[in-house]
């Protein structure tokens, strides 16, 4: 048992350090940090630079581009990324849908969409969950009809991340209504630019644009944009779910929220004293603290069982619920931290070139909206009540 | 980074596990836990016998392992079967000495993993609540050695045991990091006065008045007036200990839960399908994860300078706390009227995981301790 990172481990830590030193434009950077709103650009820009390195899809196998990190490397990078402020890359194509074609996919759609995905070319968004088909996934009921060589898709898929962003779109799809509700669905890629598509914004609690919803009428798709077999799309969409899933708990983000959330109440005055010196305040931070060091050390149990063969299933169930938590309780408790200066809301200073002096301190104004908008941790992903249900199912048995 | 444990130190935990369950069934344990003598001799002698003394201490002391982990496992299988007899005590006290003692006094460390010597420790005072530095117990220096005078408070098997090991303040006011020293005395010494009692969870306590009590030079353990620094280390592997002891009972807490929900009927149905029931069965399941991976951290740290030892000490006393209150108010609920029974044994674990946090300090005074180390 030993809890340190070995040599290797440490020597690929100083590695992934120096390229974020090197390569990390403090442009994006302090847009992260300030917690200001990032443009496709941005994240196209951040993409390109990680695709340069190849390091983009780290975990794909390296015949298609990727570099084959072992689960502890991913995690180191992804702790390293987070403190360093830079941009979260979209997980939909590098994540998602990667892994599946790589499993699942004709050897045409892995040579003709992986490479888009490195070179930026596509910009993928995720059709799951619709109206009436949340936390019930296996409900949903968008259609799609066989009609020649093309399946002819109606129907609606909501909270799409980034759709306004993208070309594409992977997208479950009911091809059946025989049997089981989970057989009769498929797994098909959906050219965003097809006509028939609309994509509506959804405003979220804190004003932004991130989520859409995607509506779909008559819209014809090449019966060759099938991935795997019809009807077996379930568990295709199952097997994406549990991929990638040992960094959901976010210890990185978490790691440099708690930096950010101690620089804040060491420069906040209560009563003459920084706050974080007083005793109510001092134990919500302590508390936190120590959740998000056990938390470290249990993803670090889920990786090493999982680079020993394990599959993380139930487990980041777990990560997803602590995981959320600590991150919920962390922007809470920056939001505290400000005090009345959490009130002032300025839209336009989260954009670049806003360039009036700030209200109160420099890093006040987006922390309220923050708190709101991280209310979603809890929800997406399969809310963390779906995962208690996931948890006594597969784990406790019951 | 590697999360399994030694081949030898999972041989020592599964031959510890097996022996327990062979010897030390449920029926035993309560008959021990609240006899006459609080524990078994004869359990503690097979105990010691296999070698399960010896692991808490290095091989240069002459024992067997006493690495974090190694304490990690022992106490962990000893939590799962709540097991009574004095190994903290033994921890504690040896731990001192190994640290402080002459070759003299280590000799009662050889003794001590023979299983023929039974220490206990004597710090904690009326006063001092949980606090490591009050020492209101004087020790003054006379011509041939000291005179011991002072109340200890809840001294675990302070009326079983053969020797104690007790602080007593040399120099300095009360609430003083330096001028505290350490004594070792035999426990039937003059002036010694012990009022023996059985505590609520089974096992034994007992207030130590030391009342003018004349011990030689030689009876002193280590130098005059540093002794805080060793109590505050060997109280570490104590809280270290302690909060494996805790998680090991917590997964047998768990684990009877599950299986009752399973068998247990009500409205048709195994109460486990109820949703209410299951959603805070998982709750109790991932906290359960948190304490074992704060146990780990505290392990993991046990040999680290002192501040990364003591906030992954304080850490996980804090944790465990909060945790085996949860788990043992929890698992009480969710079984119902039988729940409160003494016939089951889950009342008892849900005792034993509460009272811990009655010992080396609760989860409030180690988040204040967390806290404060982190200034530091």
């Amino acid at each position: 048992m030993d809890l340190n990172f070995n040599q290797q481990e440490l020597a690929f830590r100083d590695q992934v350090r120096s390229f974020l030193e090197q390569k990390l434009p403090h442009r994006l950077r302090d847009k992260m940090r300030g917690g200001m709103r990032l443009l496709k650009s941005d994240m196209d820009e951040w993409q390109g630079l990680l695709a340069a390195q190849g390091w983009l899809a780290p975990g794909w196998p390296a015949q298609y581009g990727g570099v084959e990190w072992d689960p502890v490397q991913g995690f180191i990078f992804d702790n390293e990324c987070a403190l360093a402020g830079a941009p979260r890359v979209a997980p939909f194509g590098v994540s998602m849908l990667g892994p599946v074609l790589i499993k699942y996919g004709t050897e045409a759609q892995r040579a003709h969409y992986l490479p888009r995905i490195l070179d930026g070319s596509d910009f993928w968004c995720q059709g799951y969950s619709e109206p009436g088909a949340g936390s019930d996934l296996a409900s949903l009921k968008t259609q799609a009809l066989r009609d020649g060589d093309d399946y002819v898709v109606n129907g609606q898929k909501t909270w799409t991340t980034l759709g306004h962003f993208a070309n594409k779109m992977f997208c479950l799809v009911r091809t059946s209504n025989e049997g089981k509700r989970q057989q009769g669905i498929s797994f098909l890629l959906i050219d965003m630019t097809t006509p028939g598509i609309e994509v509506r914004p959804i405003i979220t609690i804190d004003g932004n644009h991130e989520v859409n919803e995607v509506f779909f009428t008559d819209v014809r798709v090449p019966v060759t944009n099938l991935v795997g077999q019809e009807n077996d799309g379930w568990t295709y969409a199952k097997y994406l779910l549990t991929h990638e899933r040992t960094g959901i708990a976010g210890v990185g983000f978490a790691v440099a929220a708690m930096q950010w959330l101690k620089d804040v109440a060491a420069r906040q005055i209560k009563a003459g004293r920084p706050l974080a010196e007083d005793p109510l305040f001092g134990a919500r931070m302590a508390r936190v603290e120590i959740d998000l060091e056990n938390m470290k050390t249990t993803n670090l149990r889920v990786l090493a069982a999982v680079a020993g063969g394990g599959a993380p299933n139930a487990e980041s169930s777990m990560l997803k619920i602590k995981g959320t938590e600590i991150r919920q309780e962390l922007s809470s408790l920056i939001r505290r931290a400000m005090g009345p200066y959490a009130q002032p809301f300025v839209p336009e200073a989260l954009d670049e070139g806003y360039n009036e002096p700030p209200i109160g301190q420099a890093d006040a104004m987006p922390v309220a909206s923050q708190y709101f908008v991280n209310r979603k941790m809890s929800i997406y992903g399969g809310s963390n009540e779906i995962q208690k249900n996931i948890i006594a199912k597969t784990i406790l048995e019951l | 980074m590697n999360f399994e444990h030694s081949d030898s130190r999972r041989m020592l935990a599964d031959m510890l596990g097996r022996f327990l369950n062979e010897r030390y069934g449920f029926e035993e344990r309560n008959r021990i836990a609240y006899s006459e003598h609080g524990y078994s001799r004869e359990v503690w002698q097979e105990l010691a016998d296999l070698g399960i003394v010896s692991a808490l201490f290095e091989e240069s002391d002459g024992g067997l392992g006493g690495a974090g982990f190694d304490l990690a496992v022992v106490f962990e299988a000893l939590g799962r079967a709540l097991v009574v007899e004095p190994f903290l005590n033994v921890l504690l006290a040896g731990k001192l000495i190994a640290r402080r003692g002459n070759d003299e006094q280590k000799r009662l460390l050889i003794q001590m993993m023979a299983g023929s010597c039974i220490p206990a420790f004597a710090h904690y005072e009326p006063e001092g609540r949980y606090d490591l530095h009050h020492v209101a117990s004087t020790a003054r220096a006379t011509a041939d050695g000291f005179v011991l005078d002072g109340h200890k408070s809840v001294v675990c098997f302070g009326d079983r045991s053969d020797v104690i090991v007790v602080s007593a303040r040399s120099d300095g006011d009360i609430d003083a990091i330096d001028g505290v020293s350490l004594f070792v005395v035999p426990a039937d010494i003059a002036g010694l006065h012990i009022r023996g009692y059985a505590n609520v969870d089974g096992g034994r306590g007992a207030e130590l008045h030391f009342d003018a009590v004349k011990v030689g030079a030689e009876h002193r353990l280590g130098a005059l007036g540093d002794a805080h620094a060793h109590i505050e280390e060997a109280v570490a592997a104590g809280i270290l200990a302690l909060s494996a002891q805790s998680l090991g009972a917590m997964e047998m807490a768990k684990n009877a839960t599950v299986d009752y929900f399973k068998t247990r009927q009500q409205f048709g149905v195994p109460i486990g399908k109820f949703q209410a029931l299951q959603h805070r069965m998982a709750d109790i399941l991932l906290e359960i994860e948190q304490s074992r991976s704060a146990v780990i951290n505290a392990a993991n740290a046990l040999a680290a300078d002192r501040r990364t030892r003591e906030r992954a000490a304080s850490a996980a006393k804090y944790t465990l706390g909060r945790v085996g209150t949860l788990v043992a108010e929890e698992t009480v609920q969710m079984h119902g009227g039988i729940g409160v029974t003494w016939e089951l044994p889950l009342g008892h674990y849900a005792k034993c995981l509460t009272m811990v946090d009655h010992q080396l300090g609760d989860e409030d005074h180690h988040l204040q301790r967390f806290i404060a180390l982190g200034r530091g």
